[in-house]
Order: structure tokens, then sequence, then C-alpha cells
């Protein structure tokens, strides 16, 4: 059974059809990408499973459970963690306070212990340190530990941005653009962490991302996406080659309804990408 | 420069980071618990009630700075709040609760109505809670009037003494007595407060504070994290609100003012956004200024023949103060001892940006 | 028919708070920034005009005295985003709103001191002049406050909607980054925002001492108009106009209708509305809501 089972979603944002009638499914333990150009959809599907939108049409499964029955703030509770396209950290506090808060979720104390701080309190707090520290060392932020977010550089917020929802220690990872502003080096980190997360810790991802080298890397599965809907899905390779997938990056003709304007406008956009990728 | 290696992590939850640290706080609970000694010796306890003022108002700026500075939440309206506090505690000892029941039960039921009539409006941009704890700050002195079968109204209403296991304690028969129990409230709430700060709740209020987006994406409730948060601050400010009222003697429909309200978040502003320190400061240089004021003109009137008995200038002064503050300062004084501090632990590496913030195109909470 | 004069009344009273509430809509729009000291920008306008044309100030003329009050508080209003604002950026809502919270309080201490802490009167000169429909007797200055209200907001309307001025100004309000790209100045714009709604509030608070008298603490009224716009919904310009009716007619009919052992409600009324539409329909009467997008 799929871990998480989207069915013909579609979301509309007045009369644009932002995300059109797409399914996918993400197996267990694999890395699956959502690629395309801006305005795709891509980031809007990882809001539908954030529960910030709800879908027109369409059904969202993970793991058994409902997800449209549920608020956004419940979803972490069932082992969904995620990241932010533009880095949305707590800037005011601390890298430790910032990943200690990704252990909401697994709080065991109430407002009354909490006040008092009873040893059952004080124990709690070790426990959440502890699972914490694991992040830190997987992710090198030992450095950062008592930094304010406030003052650190873009790179390592990134990082802590992981962090933070790795501390939530969930079943299912969204990275919304892992690898967007990295320099080559920090992206290889990025490559390398998410293999890890993968491999090593059993957590399965599902990414959006530009950057084909890192997607080619690391991915299991990709999705292209295009005006909102499907345009391929396959392997890495399998992908880049649909014909489909070359002519939205290279736009020979308007694909779909979009017509000839939306089609240049996705091909400027689309070779800078593609020189990246390249 | 002091290097502190953490052998533990009982090192990051524990209250005092270091050992100097802990001695530096030791020695102010000996200094405030030994002050009314002074007093004794002199004789004229005057200074001590100013003192204690100080303290109160410090429960009621600990109790916004929860609020604010914590949960990034602005409410203009605790004066309002403290109100509540006073009466619900009046009309407790009057029918025969003990003190030590009615004082905290008191706070509880500020907490309670505060949450339970802004809990509405905390769904909303934060603007609005702002705007709405203003109206309740306004209409406080007239919905007292409404009430007065109840309230005492314009007459206003005696408050009646403390009376703890059948000792009775008046600020004016005993300050000394009434001085320590503001301080044990004092620290009682400190404790509180700085056991939230380390602990899920508390920086589940930061996390409101700072992205509200990434805080529900974490598991974080919203609703009920900021009802949470206001509760805890109006309980506050209810205790705050309940001694003052004991301070005050007797209360009307002006006590609890819209000029009170705003002089509590002009105050925590001052004081340091975020801090509990601020809080104290806040509360400290709030209390300073029309004792500056008064004592500054007199001196002009006595030795300069000026008369400067002008309407509105302590509100001013301090208004003036406070915009200097955002200016120039936006941390408040705390923030200001930190970069002194800073400045002198790390000499002569010291850069002017160590604090600097970034800044942003307007961070807005509206669609693009 | 002392009903219908209430209304009249209340009608008049209601399109002064409109007209505050319309500048700090204004400036909530194009700058997200929340003007508590609007109120006092009212009453620092009518204390300007007054001191221009009352006999016992400058004596000017009325006819001269308006526009020169007018410009003035355009000017202060441009100068104090130029010149103080403007240094706050980056900084979070709730600073802007302490700020204006301190400079209201300074605006009223420096009327008192340069003018009167006593209620004044606006001399004009239709002081006193009424009209006679029939049996309803109306101030010319009650008249007078409508008529300028309803030509204002028209003006605005054309304003906004046909002015490149106007258009900018909506551009830089929905979108800053979008409409610096787009070549607006969107620092400037903003500027002229906050000019255009200090000049909107001498307006108001010329009409307010013509048909009252004005005080420094008359800049509380601004708390009315903040309850009036939040009525009207917070971004909504009409919303603003039509809140600022229902508060102005609801004090006199609740001071009217009230029983006499509940005399107080009048005065909380206003709040009272605002707390039960708050509660009632969140986002106000035309409310938009919005979320932010991640």
């Amino acid at each position: 059974m799929s871990l998480l089972q989207i069915t013909n979603a579609t979301q509309r944002f007045g009369g644009v059809v932002a995300v059109n009638n797409v399914t996918l499914h993400v197996e267990p333990g694999e890395v699956f990408a959502l690629v395309g150009p801006n305005g795709a959809g891509k980031s809007t599907v990882f809001n539908l499973i954030s529960r910030f939108y709800t879908p027109a049409e369409g059904s969202i499964t993970f793991d058994g459970h409902d997800l449209l029955a549920l608020t956004s703030d419940r979803i972490p509770s069932l082992g969904i963690a995620r990241t932010f396209q533009n880095i949305e950290l707590f800037e005011q506090a601390t890298v430790l306070q910032n990943l200690l808060v990704g252990r909401t979720r697994h709080r065991r104390t109430n407002i009354l212990s909490e006040i008092f701080f009873t040893p059952n309190a004080r124990r709690e707090e070790v426990k959440h340190r502890e699972a914490v520290e694991q992040v830190i060392d997987f992710l090198d932020l030992q450095a950062y530990r008592d930094k304010m977010i406030a003052g650190l550089p873009y790179g390592v917020r990134k990082v802590v941005e992981l962090g933070r929802a790795l501390a939530t220690e969930p079943k299912l990872l969204l990275l919304d653009e892992p690898a967007s502003g990295l320099s080559v080096e920090e992206t290889q980190d990025m490559a390398f962490w998410i293999e890890d997360i993968q491999k090593q810790m059993g957590i399965t991802v599902l990414m959006v991302e530009h950057d084909m080298g890192l997607v080619s890397a690391v991915a299991n599965r990709v999705m292209a996406l295009a005006e909102g809907a499907e345009l391929a899905t396959g392997t890495p390779s399998q992908v880049q080659s649909h014909p489909a997938v070359i002519e939205a990056y290279l736009g020979t003709s308007g694909i779909q309804k979009g017509g000839q304007n939306a089609g240049e406008k996705t091909t400027k956009k689309a070779a800078n990408k593609g020189g990246k990728a390249a | 420069m002091r290097f502190v290696f953490k052998t533990s992590y009982d090192a990051d939850i524990r209250w005092f980071k270091h050992g100097p640290q802990m001695f530096w706080y030791g020695l102010l609970l000996v200094f405030m618990l030994a002050l009314p000694l002074y007093f004794v010796w002199d004789g004229n306890p005057y200074l001590l009630g100013e003192f204690t003022g100080v303290l109160i108002f410090s429960i009621a700026t600990m109790g916004l700075m929860l609020l604010t500075g914590q949960t990034g939440l602005a409410s203009l309206g605790h004066a309002c709040f403290m109100a509540m506090g006073c009466y619900a505690n009046i009309k407790l000892l009057e029918s025969g609760v003990p003190w030590l029941i009615s004082f905290p039960l008191a706070g509880l039921l500020a907490g309670f109505f505060g949450t339970l009539i802004v809990s509405p409006v905390l769904r909303l941009h934060g603007v609005y809670l702002a705007l709405a704890t203003l109206a309740m700050a306004i209409i406080t002195g007239d919905v007292i009037d409404l009430t007065e079968r109840w309230t005492g109204g314009v007459a206003g209403i005696a408050v009646p003494d403390i009376s703890i296991f059948g000792y009775q304690i008046n600020k004016y028969a005993n300050p000394y007595a009434f001085y320590y129990v503001v301080l044990a409230v004092v620290i009682i709430v400190v404790a509180f407060y700085r056991n939230l700060l380390r602990t899920p709740l508390g920086r589940s209020f930061a996390a409101v504070r700072d992205s509200e987006v990434s805080a529900q994406a974490m598991g974080i409730n919203l609703a009920k994290t900021k009802a949470t948060s206001f509760f805890l601050s109006c309980t506050a400010a209810g205790l705050a609100g309940a001694l003052f009222g004991h301070s005050a003697g007797y209360v009307t429909n002006e006590t609890f003012d819209i000029v009170m309200s705003i002089t509590l978040f002009l105050a925590i502003v001052v004081g340091g956004l975020g801090f509990i320190h601020g809080a104290f400061l806040g509360a400290i240089i709030s209390g300073l200024i029309p004792v500056l004021i008064a004592n500054g003109r007199t001196m002009l009137s006595t030795s300069f023949d000026i008369n400067l008995n002008i309407p509105g200038l302590e509100s001013a002064i301090f208004a003036s103060i406070v915009i200097a503050f955002i200016l120039f300062e936006p941390m408040g004084i705390y923030g200001r001892w930190l970069k002194i501090r800073t400045y002198f632990e790390l000499f002569p590496f010291y850069r002017k940006d160590m604090f600097k913030r970034q800044k942003s195109y307007l961070k807005t909470e509206r669609v693009q | 028919m002392d009903v219908i004069q209430l209304i009249v009344s209340g009608l008049a009273n209601g399109c002064v708070y409109g007209l505050i509430a319309l500048g700090f809509v204004l400036i909530y729009k194009a700058t997200e920034a929340v003007n508590f000291a609007q109120g006092d920008f009212m009453m620092l306008g009518a204390f300007v005009c007054l001191g221009f044309t009352n006999a016992d100030y400058l004596g000017l003329s009325f006819w001269l005295a308006v526009p020169l009050s007018i410009i003035i508080m355009g000017a202060f209003g441009y100068l104090f985003n130029w010149g103080v604002l403007r240094h706050m950026f980056g900084q979070s809502q709730v600073s802007i709103v302490i700020l204006t919270i301190a400079v209201g309080f300074i605006l009223r201490f420096a009327a008192g001191t340069i003018w009167s802490h006593e209620p004044v009167s606006l001399e004009t000169p239709f002081a006193g002049e009424y009209l006679n429909f029939g049996g309803l007797v109306m101030g010319i200055d009650e008249i007078a406050i409508i008529i300028v209200t309803v030509v204002l907001t028209i003006g605005l309307y054309f304003f906004f909607s046909g002015t490149k001025l106007g258009v900018a100004m909506q551009a830089a309000s929905q979108n800053q980054l979008a409409a610096y790209y787009m070549g607006i100045p969107v620092k400037r714009v903003q500027s002229l925002v906050w000019g255009l709604s200090g000049a909107i509030a001498a307006v108001a608070g010329i009409l307010f001492a013509s048909k009252g008298a004005i005080e420094p603490a008359s800049g509380l009224l601004g708390i009315k108009a903040f309850a009036a716009a939040a009525i009207g919904g917070f971004g909504s310009l009409p919303g603003a106009l039509v809140g600022g009716l229902i508060v102005g007619l609801i004090e006199p009919l609740a001071a009217r209708f009230a029983p006499d052992s509940l005399s107080g409600i009048a005065r909380i009324a206003p709040y009272a509305i605002l707390l039960a539409v708050l509660v009632v329909r969140p986002g106000g009467l035309f409310s938009q809501t919005q979320k932010k997008k991640v």
C-alpha cells in the first residue's frame, strides 16, 4: 500500500487552476521528486498535503488516514514534516530552540507540569534534547547550536530547517526546493543527507526541486508537472527523455491549452533551469 | 570572555548557566529581602511603598511581556484584566473566602474571562487584537460604572485587608509585611515564567510569534497556543490588579484607566521586548518617571521660580522616551545592556553588526 | 421630529468618524501600518485651522485658513513618514503601533501647550446659522459636513480609479515588491499616502471643530474611528465610511432610547458593537479574508 496517495486533486485560485487533476502515490522508503517549471503547481501540492489549502476536488490519504479530515496542525502528528521554499524558521530563537519546536508532536507534558517544571517535565526535556542532539550530529550543526537564526547565513538556515523537520521523527519528509540558493558544495551535502535520510533512517522523501542534477542523484521516481497537470512519471532518466517534458522545457510548440504566450514564458525560465541541470 | 563547558543537557535546562550568574541573582534576592531593614532603620517607609508599587506593576508587565514579547500578540487593554482581578478579589474576600484562595482565584478568573472575551479575535490578524483590547480598555471605566451595584462605580469600593492565617496585612499599617507578600508573588511569577521558557509551551509561543505558518507545520495549534498565552498573561495581570487594589486601599471606576493600559504596553517596549528583565526595567522606568518629573518640577519652582505645570507633560516625556527607543534601540534597555556587556566581554573584537537584524521587505501576512 | 434631528446630527458625527477612519484605512492599505495617531492628526488639523482663523489667534480669513491647514497637515503626514517611519523599515507592525500611540501623546501635549487645553470652537462664517425644512431645523454646519464628506468620497473614488498616482497607490498597497519592480517608487508613494491621509484628517478636524468644540483630548476620538474602520472591515474605503456612520448614529440613538438606569450605555455602545462585529463577523462587515502564501 502506498504511504501517500493523492487522487485526482484539483486546486483553483480564482480562475487559475494551480493543480489540475493530479494523481500520485508515494511508496514507503522511496525518494519521490516533483519537477517542473515555475508555476507548475509543485508547491501547491505540498500545501495541499500540509492542509494549508483544501483541494476543490480529489482526495489525499496518508498511511490510511484521510488528510482532508484534518486541520494543518494535526498533520505532523501523523508523521509528516516539511520544509519551506522561502525558509520559515523562528528568527528570534536559537538553532536549538528551533529544533526543539520540531519535537512538538512528541510533547508528553501539559501546561501545569511545565509551569511547575516537575521532575517528569525535566526528564521529558532531556529526552527531547537527546533526540535533537542526534539530528545536530547528523547535520553537523554543533557549531551553531546556541546561535540565533537571525544572524545565520542562508545555507545554514536551509540545513536547520531540514533538521527541524527531522526532529519531528517523520515517516514522510516533504522538502520544498532543498537545494535552491545553495552552493555546489552545499548541494552535494544535501544530496548525501537526503540519501542517508532515505537509507539509514528509512524516511520516505517527497521533494520539489529544480536542480535536475540533485534529482537524478537521489530520486527513485520523478513526476514532471506543467501548468498544474502531470506530464510524465518515471525514473529520472525516463522523465528527462520523455517527449512531453522536453517539449515543456524547450517549448517547441505551445503545450496544452496554454497557447503560444505561456509556452514562451516557460521556455525562458526553463532555459535557466536547463543550464543548471546540464 | 567566559567559556562555559557544558557536560550535561541539564546545563542548558537549569535556570542559571554558570556560577557567577547564580551568585549575582542570589545577591539580588538577598538585597530585595533585606531592603525593608533599611526603611525600618530609617523609620520612613514611604519609598518602600514606591518599591512595592513597582513590584506590583512588574507582575503586570511580566504578564504583558509573555503575551507581546514571547507570543507576539499586542494587548492595549491589560489594565482591564487588572480590574477584573481586582474586583474579583474584592468580591471573593467580601463573601468570606480566605485571601490565600481568593487571590489566586481572582487571577485565574481574570485569565478565564479575559480569554473568553478575546478568543474570537485571536483568530484574526494581530491588529484586530490590539483594537479589541483597546476597546475593552476604553469601556472598562464605563462598565464598572454601569455595574455600580456590584463594583461601587464612581463612588468606589474599599478593598479588604489581606489576611493570612488570621494575620492582617494592610499597606499602611504594616508596609513591610505587604512588601514581602508582593515580593513572594513576584518571585513565584518569575519562577513560572522561567519554567515556561524552557519547556515546549514557551517555545511554541516563540514559534507562533516568529512564523505562524511553520508553527502550524510543526503541529502547533495556533488558536489554542494564543489562547493559552492570553490566559497566562491575563492571570498575571489579574494578580497584579488584586495586589494593586490592596495597595490602593480604595478603587473607583477611574483606577484602571486607559492610560494605565497604554503605560503598561509602553513600559515593556522601553524595557526590552522578549526579556523578563525588560518587564522589570520597564516597570522601574514607568514608576520612576513621575517621581523624577515631580522632583524636577519642585526643583525648578524652588530654585529658579519657574512653574512648570503643564498637563500631559509626563505622558509626553514618557512617549518621547518610547519613540527614541523604537527608533534607536528597538531591543530596549535590556537589549542595550546586552550590547554593552558583549562589547566588554569580547573586547576588542565587538562588531557593530553583531546584533543587527536582517531588514527585509515588509513581512506581510497578506496574500501577494 | 426630534428623532430625525438626532439622526441628522448622528450622521454628521458619523461623517467625521468616517473621514478619520478613511485616513486610517488608506494608510493601512498602502503600508500595512496602523496609525493610532490618526485621531490626533484630526485634532491637530482642527487646531492649526483654528490658530489661523480664530480672532484670539491670527484672525485670517476662514477661506484662507482652510486650504492652508489642509496643506500643512498634508505636509505633516508626508514628513512624518519620510522623517520617522521610513527609518523603521523592516521592524514589526507592533513597533509602528506603539510609535504612533506615543506620537499621539506628544501631539496632544503639543496642541495643548501651543493653543489651549480647554475646548475651543472654530469660528466659521456659518456658525450658528440654521435652515428650517418645515419644522426640521438643521444647522448649516451639519449640512456642510455631510456635503463635504460626500464630495470628498466621490473625489477620492475618482482619484484612485482615474489618476496615475491613485493607481500607483493601489498597486503599492496590493504588492509592494511587484509595484517596486514595475517602477513605482514605493517609499515615496507611501509618503504621499501619509500626506493624503493627513490632509483628510485636517478636513475631518475642521468639520468637527466647526460643529462643536475641539480640545487636545478630542484626539482620542480616533479610537471611535478605529471602531468604525474595524466594523467596516479595515481594508475597505466604503466600509470605513459606513462604519463611521454606524458609530455616529448609534451614539445619539442609544442615549435617546436607553433606560435611565443604563445611561452609560451610549458611551460604550460603539465599542460594544465593535466587539460584537469582531466576534460575529471577524473580518468586519466588508471583509476580505486573506491568507499568507508559503
